[in-house]
């Protein structure tokens, strides 16, 4: 199969001006993607289904991912020559810049070729950011199976298919107003007390009791025999 | 409580007040001349204990094993309740038999709101009781008995089948030792106790009102002394 | 092949009331909304089904999830590698051995880990036997459907109840194994285990062919099933569908042969596959896959070599693999289970996704029932083999 660096390349002389990039992945997996820009999305996704040396007829996996904004500390070290001391080793400042990377939503195509039995081809649709861009190209059109899985996107993480045919919440009822798989969503709370909490819900517990219960004589179960 | 004899198998009570004005010789000796002697309450329990129906309703994990108990290897039907019914009109016997999420929690609440009384209701499995390994999830009620009376709680994930007859058993000898009046008879023969719990409504962020202050509150803070 | 026209496909498919076949006139009157589920006896748990009736026939079905959304995925952000796999025993509970074995494979993929060869031939066996547990149990859910209660359902728990006593001793647990480990097994089969897989599987052809005995040529099934849910291999490959309902409309595509993952090449193994993509193909088709299913455990039994259950370098404590992601798929009973994981260089996946093969197999639930009655959909459902907990996650 080819590599996503020549995808790319022949996607790039079909659609000329696109934006198509391909993202490495620094793993040891090695399966690399292509970003896609949201404006030639549809017909590229077409032309990767019916490319007769693709043929990617299978969409096997949607996925959503939510890359919240986050705030990057840039060190640079500025050294400044002695004045005393021309010759002397230079005094080093060190001048701290923090830039706010945006964030922004980001859904996941695997494609695999039934007819060829190769794959996966892996390409990416990113949102503009979190709020009031989140929208991408709905791919249901061309593959019917992102029916329900961009549909479960949009609810989990509030990524709106803009083509979609039917873009209603999946999962969660239709009243439901959030996102609950954003790294943000705060869950309503229905805090319980546990006896040995750990990791997150220890975070919880020291919310809910500031001070530490002491040890006491575990409580009799309802109803059971004396 | 309840001990069964050794000759003919019937059941016998050994309920300390009121002083019985015929003795279990007696009542013994009577029966041997072919006069049994019984109250109404012990038949009636009797019977009502022997012949639980549980409603045909599986949620998870938990339903296979609920099926498995009702089938040729450990057969549910030595203990009178093999007959599954479909409608819950016709059962007396609610398995929650799995996670209750809270889109589902409605849904359960109105089947046991639509089975006739007497009703009674097993937790089976970790999920029942307290939501089990799910617990921290957004979309998972922490058990069911934050909405309904619940009768028995068989832990497990998923209990095996054995422990499900047991808690069958379990639930037989609860209903054996109902009293028919007085103060201590169960909610479905007193008037001053509701037999329907109220349905909660799917809210924005959670379900409204998360719990009934009427069957439940929350545990107290029990820490283990290890 | 020549290229189908996916583009008319779709559009044939997002126009409303142009897919169904035909609608008895006597029967023609005002359209009737019924909601099946989310308790209804013949809708294999929790899910929901909102039918459009044309008089008896079905001219619009749209199915609701979510009713056992139990947060896999979130929960799987908050829990180390190692702690996702109880999670994923719960995913399709009745394989539990196939979900590690997908997880186990992903997080392989992932962190670049090797399997003993021991392993691999003991998680073929483990996963072949998982194939024989939930064939047999979905034929003997599917014959409920069609009304056969009772039997075939009784006669299909009474084997998997052998296959669970096996899970069970070498496990611990009949339904929740957690078995599979990255770079290996958690314990060793012993000697007596095997003697007890071999004997089971040296007996299953004998219960398989009292089945079928039972069910294969029976004429009411066949009256019933044929012709019935049909699907065809253009709409089934552009929905995503995998499994052995991809393979009974006669796309030859199988995970083990065309990914060739574990020790599968070593086996001599057909597909089988079937012709006219209707509720009774795909009823054959696990039949036969049980008969292959056989074959395998034959192999793998009797080829199974010597060495370690566990790569000596896997590492489960303290588990960090290197930031990037990897998607990692294997066939499952019901299609093919994927794990789509992304390591940012912590602990815990920063994203865990799982490929449900039963979610994207419902996608042609509508296009197999339109113009069928409802009794038609009670069977189209149960041949589509769902299980709620990977559906809905």
């Amino acid at each position: 199969m080819e590599s996503p660096e020549q995808i790319r390349d022949r996607l790039l002389v079909q659609f000329p001006g696109a934006e198509i990039s391909v993202v490495t992945n620094p793993g040891i997996a090695a399966q690399h993607s292509l970003l896609l820009g949201a404006a030639h999305a549809r017909a590229i996704a077409e032309f990767l289904r019916d490319d007769p040396t693709l043929r990617l007829d299978q969409c096997s996996n949607v996925t959503g991912i939510d890359w919240p904004e986050k705030e990057i500390v840039e060190t640079t070290n500025i050294s400044t020559p002695d004045p005393a001391n021309p010759a002397g080793p230079p005094t080093v400042v060190e001048q701290k810049t923090k830039r706010l990377q945006p964030g922004f939503l980001e859904v996941v195509y695997h494609l695999y070729s039934i007819t060829h039995r190769h794959g996966p081809v892996i390409f990416r649709l990113r949102t503009g950011n979190r709020t009031d861009q989140a929208t991408v190209p709905s791919l249901t059109p061309v593959w019917c199976s992102c029916e329900f899985q961009e549909r479960e996107v949009f609810d989990l993480f509030g990524v709106t298919f803009v083509g979609h045919p039917d873009l209603r919440r999946i999962l969660m009822w239709d009243e439901f107003k959030d996102h609950p798989m954003r790294r943000d969503y705060v869950e309503p709370d229905d805090y319980e007390w546990e006896p040995t909490p750990h990791g997150a819900v220890l975070e919880k517990t020291k919310a809910h009791y500031p001070t530490p219960p002491t040890p006491a004589a575990v409580a009799p179960v309802k109803g059971a025999a004396p | 409580m309840f001990k069964r004899d050794p000759e003919d198998g019937t059941l016998s009570q050994d309920v300390t007040p009121p002083p019985p004005s015929v003795t279990e010789t007696e009542r013994d000796e009577l029966r041997r001349q072919g006069i049994l002697l019984t109250t109404l309450q012990e038949l009636y329990t009797w019977g009502n204990s022997h012949s639980v129906w549980p409603l045909n309703f599986g949620l998870a994990c938990c339903a296979i094993e609920m099926i498995a108990a009702s089938m040729a290897k450990f057969d549910i039907a030595r203990f009178g309740s093999e007959v599954f019914r479909p409608s819950p009109r016709q059962a007396d016997l609610l398995i929650v038999s799995g996670t209750v999420t809270k889109k589902m929690a409605p849904q359960v609440i109105r089947l046991w709101n639509q089975m006739p009384e007497p009703k009674y209701c097993i937790a089976m499995g970790a999920c029942a009781i307290s939501g089990g390994p799910f617990k921290q999830g957004y979309n998972v009620l922490k058990g069911i008995d934050r909405f309904i009376p619940v009768d028995i709680y068989i832990p497990g994930c998923p209990p095996r089948p054995e422990a499900l007859l047991h808690g069958l058993v379990q639930l037989q000898k609860k209903i054996q030792g109902f009293k028919l009046t007085g103060p201590d008879a169960p909610r479905h023969f007193r008037d001053d106790q509701p037999c329907n719990c109220p349905v909660p409504e799917f809210g924005e962020h959670d379900l409204e009102p998360p719990a009934n202050p009427a069957v439940w509150t929350a545990p107290p803070a029990i820490v283990r002394k290890d | 092949m020549s290229v189908p026209d996916f583009s008319a496909l779709n559009a044939e498919r997002a126009t409303p009331g142009a897919r169904v076949r035909e609608v008895h006139d006597s029967f023609h009157g005002d359209l009737l909304e019924v909601s099946m589920g989310p308790h209804h006896p013949s809708t294999h748990g929790v899910f929901r089904m909102i039918v459009t009736l044309d008089g008896e026939t079905i001219v619009k079905l749209k199915p609701v999830f979510g009713y056992l959304h139990r947060n896999h995925e979130k929960l799987g952000e908050t829990v180390t590698y190692l702690g996702s796999m109880p999670y994923t025993d719960r995913l399709d509970y009745l394989s539990s051995m196939t979900n590690n074995w997908a997880y186990a494979l992903a997080v392989e993929k992932l962190a670049g880990q090797a399997v003993p060869e021991r392993a691999e031939y003991v998680r073929v066996i483990l996963a072949e036997l998982t194939r024989l547990l939930n064939h047999t149990c979905l034929v003997g859910f599917l014959m409920q459907d069609c009304g056969c209660s009772g039997t075939p359902l009784m006669y299909a728990f009474r084997e998997r109840e052998y296959i669970l006593d096996l899970f069970e001793s070498l496990s611990g647990s009949r339904m929740m194994c957690n078995y599979q480990r990255f770079g290996g097994c958690r314990v060793d089969p012993s000697a007596d285990w095997l003697a007890g897989a071999q004997k089971l599987t040296d007996r299953y052809g004998t219960f398989l062919d009292e089945f079928e005995t039972l069910l294969t040529g029976n004429e009411i099934i066949m009256a019933r099933t044929q012709g019935v849910g049909k699907l065809s291999p253009e709409l089934a490959i552009n929905a995503g569908v995998t499994g052995p309902m991809l393979r009974a409309t006669g796309v030859n595509y199988d995970l083990r042969k065309v990914d060739a993952y574990g020790v599968y090449p070593r086996f001599d193994f057909r597909v089988p596959l079937g012709d006219h993509g209707d509720v009774y193909d795909r009823y054959m088709i696990r039949v036969l896959e049980m008969r292959e299913s056989i074959k395998i455990l034959q192999q793998a039994l009797a080829g199974l070599p010597a060495g370690p259950i566990m790569d000596p370098k896997a590492k489960l404590r303290s588990f960090r693999p290197k930031a990037g992601e990897a998607y990692g798929r294997i066939e499952g009973p019901k299609g093919e289970i994927g794990f789509y994981l992304l390591s940012d260089g912590s602990p815990n996946p920063y994203r865990y996704r799982i490929r449900p093969p039963s979610f994207i197999n419902l996608t042609v639930l509508e296009d197999m029932c339109l113009g069928h009655t409802v009794a038609d959909a009670v069977i189209i459902l149960g041949s589509v083999d769902i299980v709620l907990g990977e559906v809905d996650r």
